[in-house]
């Protein structure tokens, strides 16, 4: 096993990115993700890592460098934030439909306007629906051990995967961290070998055009193999728990067993949910929390079981859906009920914009407005929390 | 019926839809969506070969007399040649005709 190092937790995505032996990394500069690609310019300007690092002129020409170093057959980087993965967008449905493997880690953080630089997640739900493989991590120890999780399965799915880390609050901070051993990740990430690549000794087309008479295959054809990266990402997962001890699942459930009453959320403020969960539970409240890490593909039958016997659900988002009925998450789970025979009562917030602080109170409040649900019809169908009125 | 339309199966596309078999374009046809067909008088061709230059679908192939003759799989009836032939050699008729 490797040494426990504090760090953080930018640097040691880098230093996890670089061990599992990049070939190209292309990236713009820009807050809160700078730390992970300088960190990268510096192992590669020093000699460290053998790998080309593209400095490009904007996050558009980041993602397209990647697209274009992937398709030819090597292992590729990028990391992004805000302003800068809404530059990146029309490259994002690009890299999905030509099952191309990127790792992209995403230092989350709200979109202007208001300009801002504090996090949320509005930045990547607006990637929600583009065909990439999208985790959660909730903190720097998960963080690291999904970028070598990204790379074994986007490698194997043949999908580009978008790592989320809240942007400061897990981006910035300082944690203990272990990196595996370097034999470790060359098992876990082997060299990669694509069967499909742009070789001038083989050639290919990529990017033809879609008449109607292929466009619907075609798409059919992506979500098919979308959905089937599950079994992916879950063997990739047991493969890791063989060599780590450390397990993950697409969702986390936290005293879930008997829980009647649960917040679901993604990312770092679960760390402070859990902290309301037990204030709560020492006070006889059954509650539980559960967190989504495998946002895309949506892990629906593992979404089912954790719920459990829940009378009502209370969905956190960080984003708003501007008209909707709903924050992108709670959209989502309301969804998936919709289809299954439970039918506990859900409630949706949506906290945390621009790195206000959800506080262990705030968490208690939300429990509490969730509890209500259940002996009354809620009023609305999503509210926005903590707003000063 | 709608399910007619599919060119293919879903099943059998390669991953990203990518095209294993370089250089199957000359299969697509681009001649089926043409409203005027080019017609050639040789009377006034000089075999300046323009319209060759000229066709953006290389539509024209010169035949063992030196004309230049076109294809009409891939003609797509932009009118090009004709607007270019110096000689006015080439004249747009409507299809159907
Ligand atoms: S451009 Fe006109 S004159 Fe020249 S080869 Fe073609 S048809 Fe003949
Ligand atoms: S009409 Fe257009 S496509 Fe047809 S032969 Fe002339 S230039 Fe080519």
């Amino acid at each position: 096993m490797g040494k426990v190092i504090a760090k953080e937790v930018s640097i040691a995505i880098a230093e996890a990115v670089a061990q599992c032996k990049v070939d190209v990394i292309s990236a713009y500069p820009i807050t809160p993700q700078t730390h992970i690609v300088e960190h990268l310019a510096e192992l590669v300007n020093n000699g460290e890592l053998d790998a080309e690092y593209i400095p490009v002129e904007s996050e558009h020409a980041a993602m397209s460098a990647c697209i274009g170093a992937s398709a030819t057959g090597v292992r590729t980087f990028t990391s992004t934030s805000s302003q800068g993965l809404l530059l990146m967008y029309e490259n994002l449905f690009i890299a999905s439909a030509f099952r191309l493997p990127v790792v992209m880690v995403i230092a989350n953080r709200s979109i202007s306007a208001p300009i801002s630089i504090w996090n949320d997640h509005s930045d990547v739900m607006t990637m929600r629906d583009s065909g990439w493989i999208q985790t959660f991590a909730e903190n720097g120890q998960e963080a690291v051990d999904l970028v070598y999780h990204a790379y074994r399965v986007a490698e194997k799915a043949l999908f580009p995967v978008a790592l989320n880390i809240d942007g400061f609050t897990l981006s910035h901070v300082i944690e203990p961290i272990e990196l595996l051993d370097q034999e470790l990740v060359d098992k876990y990430v082997p060299p990669l070998r694509m069967k499909y690549k742009l070789d001038p000794k083989k050639p290919i087309s990529m990017g033809a055009i879609g008449v109607p008479e292929i466009y619907t295959e075609a798409k059919k054809a992506q979500d098919k193999a979308l959905k089937a990266s599950y079994r992916i990402i879950m063997n990739a997962w047991k493969e890791f728990e063989k060599l780590t001890g450390r397990r993950y699942q697409p969702i986390e459930s936290y005293k879930m067993e008997d829980a009647e009453v649960t917040l679901i959320i993604m990312g770092s403020l679960a760390g402070t949910a859990m902290d309301a969960v037990d204030l709560l539970r020492k006070k006889g409240k059954k509650v539980g929390l559960i967190r989504i890490r495998l946002w895309r593909p949506f892990p629906l039958k593992d979404f089912l079981r954790a719920i459990g016997k829940v009378r009502a659900i209370g969905v956190v988002d960080r984003a708003v859906s501007h008209g909707s009925t709903g924050g992108p998450v709670g959209i989502e789970v309301r969804s998936a009920l919709y289809q299954s025979n439970k039918r506990p009562k859900v409630v949706n917030f949506v906290a945390g914009l621009s790195g206000r602080d959800v506080t262990v109170e705030d968490f208690v409040e939300l429990f509490e407005k969730t509890y209500e649900a259940i002996s009354k019809k809620p009023r609305f169908s999503y509210e926005i929390y903590g707003v000063k009125e | 019926m709608p399910k007619d339309q599919g060119l293919v199966s879903w099943k059998e596309l390669a991953p990203g839809m990518f095209i294993l078999e370089p250089g199957n374009s000359v299969k697509f046809k681009t001649g089926d969506w043409r409203t005027y067909r080019p017609v050639l008088d040789k009377e006034k061709c000089i075999k300046c070969g323009m319209c060759y230059a000229i066709c953006p679908d290389l539509c024209y192939k010169k035949d063992e007399g030196g004309y230049y003759i076109v294809n009409l799989y891939y003609c797509k009836g932009c009118g090009l040649c004709a607007k270019h032939c110096p000689k006015g050699a080439i004249t747009m008729v409507l299809e159907e005709d």
